[in-house]
């Protein structure tokens, strides 16, 4: 599991996403390079990413419903929120995610 | 032969020789509650029972919860099965409204679970209950389809027997046309409902390499889950039982070649309203458990309680019979349930309660549960178990009034080994039952009418008097009874004057010939004195002549010569 953490500055509520993998794919490396910098652009300080390749812990599928990889799950702030795809398309994923209002 | 994997649903494997295909993927697809899910579920729960083969149920559409609830009121422990890791199920969820979807995905989260669930357990069978789901769910079509291919494919190479239930199209066996990627056997299931009632039906509509029966089977879901009734399970190789037994009336018996019904063949008491049916198949359950077998009794009409009170007053006394456990009654209004439904409860209650005899009173009431078509099929389908099972049934049937007697609602007399018909005769301005044999297979039987009487102790049968009218029966049976009497009362007297007539003619005779006898004697005696005199008269003559020629001294050695010479001479 590859965690990476950004501490938030100043008591906003932190966003805590998840990024569902399956070993080191094309689709898969898309979507984590595409999110990274999502995350930077607007959500910088204020976000925990953590990456599950169910590949080494398949057993963590069902928990958060995975079937389609790659899929990022907003975890908070709640609703819990999914985004499936190489996130290739920035102004979806910040609808998905409810950074920008759709 | 491609191998099988069966389901271990009743019937269903018989119609499909043995199974789904080992291995492979099959499809079932129906309409909404249809029981795709049930049977799906089966395949999986009996396969880890019946079959050591542990089984993945993957859910799309009820939870874990949702389905041990469900299953449990059919008898499954979908619970216990998971703890003794016979099963896993996998509750997919997908919403669409709070996925979104950007770029490029594939379905590996599935396949990832799916295999993770596998192999935890070891599973041999998998079932994706139903795929469809991910269709609604996703807006991707081409993405799904090419995944959908993919997890086809790759549950081939797991070597698991597969089920993926799918939802009924319009124009398609499914709505998203999954049977194109499943191209080894493919279920229809069907639920009709034809005037309020609803009849299930499945078909195999397709079976690659493997024979099936290609027709509509209906089947049924119960408290033991699915139970299909395979018309094609139909065979004629029953062994035949040469045993017989007593129909409970003894004068039957007799019209029966001495020894009543054959056993393991089916009766059919047919007649009109308040012919006597009833009261037959009553005296016939009742003979059979005093001889302490077994007798299930299917009442379509009346009530257990109200059986054993009309019963009792014409002396057939069933109660003591059902306490002791030899006799069974299940009284159910046949419109309660179609059928299919009947004949799956019957089976169940033939196969619980293990009698001899099985009477179903009557079966013409079935009708109302269903059309003719059905009603003869299902009734061929009923007698063809109990035959298999080894029982002998026997069948009321209603005729209507006016209706032939020959003629059977049914038409299942082809069917029936026996048959007796019971009919209401108007004679007079009385009504009396009358009872003959119309056929019975393989024995010799009476071919003569009986009137047939409820007494205060059961049925008696007695001969009929055939007048110039027709059948005589009731009073004017006993007229004609009472008047054969006085005749043949009349009849004895004449014969013993007769008698006594002709005894003293021939004492007549007798004293004639006596006094004949006496003079015939008296004539004999007189003659054979006459003869008598007639002999010393010539004896005298020739001493008178020897003592002439002795006068005259002849000589003594010649004398007699010389006498007759003399006496010549002289003449």
């Amino acid at each position: 599991m590859k965690t990476e953490k950004a501490k938030s500055a100043g008591g906003k509520s932190i966003w805590q996403l998840r990024l569902y993998v399956a070993g080191h794919t094309p689709k898969s490396m898309t979507a984590l390079t595409n999110l990274k910098s999502i995350c930077e652009e607007h959500l910088h300080g204020i976000y925990e990413l953590e990456v599950v390749d169910l590949i080494k812990q398949p057993q963590l599928a069902s928990g958060d419903q995975i079937f389609a990889i790659p899929t990022l799950v907003r975890r908070l702030p709640s609703p819990v929120k999914k985004i499936i795809g190489d996130l290739s398309n920035t102004e979806r994923v910040l609808v998905g995610l409810d950074v920008r209002p759709a | 032969m491609i191998e099988k994997s069966p389901t271990g649903i009743k019937g269903l494997d018989d119609i499909m020789c043995g199974g789904l295909p080992k291995g492979r993927t099959s499809l079932i697809c129906g309409n909404a509650g249809c029981g795709k899910t049930i049977m799906a579920m089966e395949f999986v729960a009996r396969g880890a029972l019946e079959f050591k083969e542990p089984g993945v149920f993957m859910s799309f559409e009820e939870n874990q919860a949702d389905l041990e609830k469900n299953f449990r009121s059919m008898g499954f422990d979908l619970k216990s099965l998971i703890a003794r890791k016979l099963l896993n199920i996998d509750y997919v969820y997908i919403e669409r409204s709070e996925i979104e979807e950007t770029g490029h995905y594939d379905l590996d989260g599935l396949f990832i679970r799916l295999e993770h669930a596998i192999k935890s357990i070891g599973a041999k069978r998998v079932v994706l209950d139903t795929l469809e789901v991910l269709f609604s769910g996703l807006k991707d079509a081409a993405i799904l389809r090419a995944e959908v291919r993919r997890l086809f494919r790759w549950l081939k190479e797991k070597r698991v027997t597969a089920v993926v239930t799918g939802e009924r199209g319009d124009q398609f066996l499914t709505r998203y046309g999954l049977e194109e990627y499943v191209a080894d056997c493919v279920i229809l299931l069907d639920l009709r409902v034809t005037e309020q009632i609803a009849t299930r039906r499945l078909r195999v509509v397709k079976y690659r390499g493997s024979s099936h029966t290609p027709d509509e089977t209906p089947f049924l879901i119960d408290s033991n889950g699915i139970s299909v009734l395979p018309l094609s399970s139909l065979t004629l190789d029953h062994t035949v039982d040469r045993q017989r037994i007593s129909t409970g009336v003894e004068r039957l018996d007799r019209m029966l070649g001495g020894k009543g019904y054959y056993r393991t063949s089916s009766v059919l008491v047919s007649g009109s309203a308040g012919s006597g049916k009833s009261s037959l198949a009553a005296s016939f359950a009742r003979s059979v458990c005093l001889k302490g077998e077994r007798c299930l009794y299917f009442a379509f009409e009346e009530s257990a309680s109200q059986i054993m009170r009309n019963m009792a007053s014409i002396g057939i006394k069933l109660e003591p019979l059902v306490n002791k456990g030899l006799l069974q009654f299940h009284a159910i209004r046949p419109t309660r349930h179609g059928l299919e439904m009947h004949l799956v409860s019957m089976h169940e209650q033939v196969r619980k309660f293990k009698p001899d005899v099985v009477v179903i009173d009557p079966i013409s009431n079935l009708i109302a549960a269903g059309t003719v078509m059905e009603a003869k099929s299902m009734l061929t389908r009923l007698i063809d178990f109990l035959k298999t099972m080894g029982i002998t049934g026997l069948f009321t049937d209603l005729v209507h009034a006016g209706a032939p007697s020959e003629s059977t609602n049914e038409e299942i007399s082809s069917l029936i080994d026996t048959w007796i018909a019971l009919r209401d005769t108007e004679v007079q301005g009385e009504r009396n039952r009358t009872l003959h044999v119309i056929k019975s297979r393989g024995m010799s039987h009476s071919n003569q009418v009986r009137e047939f009487l409820l007494t205060d102790s059961g049925i008696e049968l007695l001969d009929v008097y055939l007048g110039p009218s027709g059948v005589l029966t009731g009073s004017a049976r006993a007229s004609q009874e009472a008047r054969e009497k006085a005749e043949a009362a009349l009849g004895v007297r004449q014969q013993a004057r007769r008698r006594r007539e002709s005894a003293q003619k021939r004492q007549a005779l007798e004293e004639q010939i006596r006094g004949l006898r006496h003079e015939f004697e008296q004539s004999e005696a007189a003659e054979r004195e006459l003869r008598e005199q007639e002999e010393t008269l010539g004896k005298r003559t020739v001493q008178n002549r020897a003592l002439l020629a002795h006068l005259r001294q002849a000589d003594a050695s010649e004398q007699d010569r010389q006498g007759k010479n003399k006496s010549n001479n002289e003449n």
